[in-house]
């Protein structure tokens, strides 16, 4: 039982069209975490997930699901594994209830074990009260959690959760985190994907950036910030003064991010760092509009390692 | 294992069949479509083409329709499947049930059996419609009903062709398109509507071959008797010469059906 639950050797997948979706592919999952795969559209993520489920077959490299290879027995590896998210669906013209129970029967179980489970987990998503409504009068926020639902009646050891929170409103989706964390007390291992980068900083236990198909880095999300040199100084400075500014702050490795409009500098001193910047500015006279000092976010290790060219330069 | 495909093919059939049910819109209106087909032909064509009936006919065209539209139905009530695989596979549905530990064959076999029953109902009801303006079967009731089972296997047979074009081909307009091409030319190219005879040499030589002539012949022979054949063709040999067709057009597309599923990424 011990060892990751998901091992992922070098693996490569090109499609017919010639693009790259994982480039030579190296990752552990441990067990029992909740587990965060980040990375802009494109990157691979989904694909990760579909070789991993048994959709798909990597090129070359090797795959292990729970300990069993994803190409030699995927039969085994879909016994311990349940797809939910983006990649996943429900059925529309079926009620909850029938939808959650045909995926019940679908993993082998009976009748009666199936109509049990299935009254559990609408219990558990709070959804028991709608159960016999077919599911296309549904919020995109119930299809989910009947989605959620139904990909657990087989207790999968391993739960994938393709972009789980995409287009579903704040309550669902502080719902939807709820039953992820009481999957991950009871000893799931659930592996996610997200674009929301404060989710995988408040959920996963652990994270893996990757882009273009590559291992970009790994670790806590804690771990991540670390790696990223700290504090950072953010300053805005309106529009003329800009270029100036970035200029005056050269020698304190200042950047623009242009997504956010904010200058900002490591500050491996803290406040040290964040008095030299403005004692710097003051000598040119310019005044910034707002100033704080922070630990890196996900978003700031998360730009400085998918774009360090452009991230590093002002725009 | 084979209870468990037994189970699993069983609970794909029970959810294709709801969805049939609860669409209510979809289900009033391919239910009408049969029998409007059938109306319009009847009194379109009744008229002109009476001299031209077999004797069998008893020079009723609703006689001769019947057996030909039912072998038309089946071919037409084959085209769900296409429709119905390409909608699960757009929406995700073929992903999770091939992400299950279930047999792979059931989710195709689970299709093609719910879109079987449908296919039943609809003859059944064409059938219905015909007695009520006058239609009566010539040669017992076991022919009709062998006839019935004659129609709808190769119905059956059909709907693995469409499950093919339905996992091969990615978007349901060109799917649409692919089956108008090949179902329409084909049904208006046999014995369905009208006597071969009176076609062209080269056309006739075409049509008295092809598969839909061949069923609506056995159907015709199990109905109205053997009269209604064309000369030198018996009752048997008809039946045995669809069943053959039946049979060949399942060799070749369930291999492919279930390859092109397998295929899928």
């Amino acid at each position: 039982m011990a060892g990751p639950i998901v091992t992922v050797q070098e693996v490569t997948k090109r499609f017919r069209d010639g693009t790259t979706a994982l480039d030579r592919l190296t990752l552990n999952v441990p067990r029992g975490l909740v587990f965060g795969l980040l990375g802009p559209n494109g990157a691979g993520k989904s694909t990760l997930i579909r070789i991993l489920a048994t959709l798909l077959r990597p090129d070359s490299g090797m795959a292990r699901v729970a300990g069993f290879d994803v190409t030699r027995s995927p039969g085994q590896v879909r016994t311990c594994i349940g797809l939910a998210g983006q990649l996943a669906t429900v059925d529309d013209h079926l009620t909850g209830r029938e939808n959650i129970a045909m995926i019940g029967r679908l993993y082998g179980l009976s009748r009666r074990d199936a109509a049990r489970r299935t009254e559990q987990l609408l219990q558990r998503i709070q959804l028991g009260a709608v159960g016999d409504r077919q599911v296309r009068t549904y919020s995109g926020g119930m299809r989910r959690r009947i989605d959620l639902a139904a990909s657990l009646i087989g207790r999968p050891q391993l739960l994938f959760l393709d972009e789980p929170t995409t287009g579903i409103d704040p309550v669902s989706r502080q719902d939807l985190w709820r039953i992820v964390r009481e999957l991950a007390a009871d000893g799931t291992t659930v592996l996610l994907t997200t674009q929301y980068l404060e989710e995988a900083d408040q959920f996963a236990d652990r994270v893996a950036v990757i882009d273009h198909g590559r291992l970009v880095t790994e670790g806590t999300a804690r771990q991540l910030k670390d790696r990223c040199g700290g504090s950072v100084v953010e300053l805005e400075v309106a529009g003329l003064l800009r270029s100036r500014a970035l200029m005056v702050l050269e020698p304190l490795a200042a950047r623009h991010i242009a997504d956010r409009d904010r200058i900002v500098l490591p500050a491996p001193d803290g406040p040290l760092t964040l008095r030299r910047a403005l004692h710097l500015l003051e000598q040119d006279e310019i005044v910034p509009a707002d100033v704080a000092l922070h630990r890196p976010t996900l978003d700031d290790v998360f730009l400085a390692l998918t774009h360090p060219a452009t991230a590093g330069r002002p725009t | 294992m084979t209870s468990m495909i037994l189970t699993h093919t069983g609970v794909i059939t029970r959810r294709n069949l709801l969805a049939n049910v609860r669409l209510r819109d979809v289900l009033i209106l391919s239910t009408i479509q049969p029998v409007v087909f059938m109306l319009m032909f009847l009194y379109v064509f009744g008229g002109a083409i009476r001299a031209a009936l077999p004797a069998a006919a008893h020079g009723e065209y609703l006689y001769w329709l019947v057996p030909g539209i039912l072998a038309q139905s089946a071919v037409f009530g084959s085209a769900p499947t296409a429709y119905g695989l390409n909608s699960d596979r757009t929406s995700g549905m073929l992903d999770r049930f091939r992400s299950l530990p279930m047999a792979r064959s059931s989710v195709l076999a689970g299709r093609t059996l719910a879109d079987l029953l449908r296919n039943a109902v609809i003859l059944g009801l064409q059938l219905l419609v015909g007695m009520v303006l006058g239609f009566r079967w010539q040669n017992g009731s076991v022919g009709l009903l062998a006839a019935v089972g004659v129609a709808l296997a190769f119905g059956y047979a059909c709907s693995w062709v469409m499950a093919y074009l339905g996992l091969v081909i990615r978007h349901v307009e060109a799917i649409q398109a692919a089956i108008y091409l090949v179902v329409f030319p084909l049904t208006l190219t046999s014995s369905v509507f009208l006597p071969t005879r009176t076609m062209p040499g080269w056309l006739q030589a075409f049509a008295e071959h092809q598969p839909i002539t061949i069923v609506a012949n056995a159907l015709r022979g199990l109905i109205l008797g053997p009269a209604a054949l064309p000369a030198g063709h018996t009752v048997g040999g008809a039946v045995l010469l669809a069943l053959t067709w039946t049979a060949a057009t399942m060799a070749v597309f369930v291999p492919f059906a279930a390859g092109a599923y397998r295929r899928i990424g």
